[in-house]
């Protein structure tokens, strides 16, 4: 694999070899030196055009875990506030002599933009509302593992999963639909239709505007992210509104199945999605799936750099 | 050595070992690792992913049999190796077997155990991977077959046999058999 851009570029197979691998990495995680020198000499460099806090840290523990070097570029004090344009600055790094870039921009298919400006490999961290794999994958991997299956292309068959919020503007949404459907689950939606994309009639998946209908009857309770800064337009009345219909709060709680998982993909607004303590609740997995993510990235970052040629000199 | 039915046109396959000698072998090993160690005292055995675990077993098994189990509880482990490979980069490497050592290797005696020796660069990378698990006072090779070709300076300590091979040949090791397999060009 030489690029992770999306889940659908990735496929039904990679997807079972990268959960393969995950548990593999999941095991060097637990070891008294969980550290390997399996990328040594690769230069990995997270560009982060987006806040983020844990994919970034995640990305780079991954990355130091398997002995690549790492750097970051923060937006903020380079020269893309010069003016500098976005291929010369991916240029001027590619330059440098990367093995890989960890791309997180505010505008959809930046990704596919940069591949062709660079012979590094690019993994995909978030690209606007489109896509982000890794955060499928480590969900993926959080809810295989948790109820003890093994990686396969049927690892998710009779599982039915609800994802509830902001589907419109949430990349998480969109790789997690598309991972979940692939492995053989059931997928509802659960949101106001003004919070669905257009077009979601032909994803395959069910869609519901009631959480109390569909909260009782679902294995996995996935809650989205409330995306205050995207929300320019008056797309709910009222975050109140909002939380009273759609937010987990104490009551809802009482109704999820005992076996039922939630999880969040953070940062959570605690109040409006998640009134109750997710820690109160027995089927909670969200740190664990912050946990799960550093086994899923080194993962990806083997599968994408172990088997090319190690970048040490600078290209010319 | 004979040739074996059933082999390809494209292929022919010698036997070097059959079951007999395969189980004379592994009670020969055993009795050595115990007379070079003298007992068992901090012996751990440790087989390498994937080809080492059945010989690993079968030499804990013939070692508790010639000492009897109660006197020093034999430690064992498996290490895989694949992530200190030093040629990632050349050919596919896929990690999915299982690293489990029980104890912190501090002072112990440990045995690598393998199935074939050959370059030599998994059990360089076996010594990487055990420097995470501690300081051992002393690290033994065991394999079944030796077939030559070194490219680093590693020598086995026990071995079932040595088999001059060619470059071309492909060393089969099973618990009940070893086959040479050559590959006929025509």
């Amino acid at each position: 694999m030489k690029h992770l851009r999306s889940i659908e570029e990735l496929g039904v197979e990679g997807i079972v070899r990268i959960l393969s691998l995950s548990e593999h990495m999941a095991q060097v995680n637990q070891r008294p030196v969980p550290k390997v020198p399996a990328l040594i000499g690769r230069t990995v460099v997270s560009l982060f055009f987006e806040d983020s806090t844990r994919t970034r840290i995640s990305f780079e523990t991954a990355a130091k875990r398997l002995s690549a070097d790492t750097m970051t570029f923060s937006v903020s004090t380079s020269s893309v506030n010069k003016g500098e344009s976005l291929r010369d600055t991916i240029e001027t790094v590619s330059a440098m002599g990367v093995a890989a870039f960890v791309v997180r921009h505010k505008t959809s298919g930046i990704p596919w933009q940069l591949s062709q400006w660079t012979d590094a490999c690019i993994i995909n961290a978030g690209d606007g509302w489109h896509q982000h794999p890794t955060q499928a994958l480590l969900d993926t991997y959080t809810v295989m593992s948790t109820l003890g299956r093994t990686p396969s292309a049927t690892c998710l068959a009779g599982l039915r999963i609800a994802i509830v919020g902001d589907v419109r503007h949430s990349r998480v949404a969109r790789s997690n639909v598309q991972a979940f459907t692939a492995l053989g689950a059931q997928v509802v939606l659960v949101a106001p239709r003004t919070l669905l994309p257009p077009g979601v009639e032909d994803w395959p998946v069910e869609i519901s505007s009631s959480l109390d209908e569909v909260i009782g009857d679902v294995d996995v309770l996935y809650m989205l992210r409330m995306q205050r800064e995207r929300m320019n337009e008056a797309l709910v009345p009222h975050l109140g509104e909002y939380s009273q219909r759609f937010g987990l709060d104490e009551r809802r709680a009482t109704l999820l199945r005992d076996t039922a998982l939630v999880m969040h993909p953070g940062p959570m607004n605690r109040g409006v999605e998640m009134v109750v303590d997710p820690a109160t609740l027995p089927g909670n997995v969200i740190t664990r799936q912050v946990a799960n993510g550093v086994s899923v990235r080194m993962a990806v970052l083997f599968d994408v750099l172990g088997g090319s040629e190690a970048t040490t000199g600078v290209q010319t | 050595m004979k040739n074996l039915e059933g082999s390809s046109p494209s292929t022919q396959r010698v036997s070097v070992l059959g079951q007999a000698d395969v189980n004379r072998a592994i009670t020969r090993i055993a009795h050595e690792i115990i007379e070079r160690n003298r007992g068992l005292e901090g012996v751990v055995i440790i087989g390498l992913q994937r080809g080492g675990v059945w010989l690993a077993d079968r030499l804990v098994a013939a070692i508790n049999h010639i000492e009897g189990e109660s006197a020093h509880p034999l430690v064992t482990g498996y290490l895989d190796v694949s992530l200190f490979r030093d040629d990632i980069s050349l050919r596919p490497v896929t990690p999915l077997s299982v690293t489990d050592i029980p104890i912190d290797l501090d002072g112990s005696k440990v045995v690598l155990v393998d199935d074939v020796l050959f370059t030599g660069r998994t059990v360089r990378a076996a010594l990487d991977a055990l420097n995470q698990y501690g300081r051992p006072a002393s690290v033994q090779l065991a394999v079944m077959i030796d077939r030559g070709h070194r490219e680093l300076p590693i020598r086995p300590d026990y071995v079932g046999k040595n088999l001059p091979t060619g470059r071309d040949e492909d060393v089969h090791v099973t618990s009940e058999a070893v086959t040479l397999e050559r590959r006929v060009t025509q």
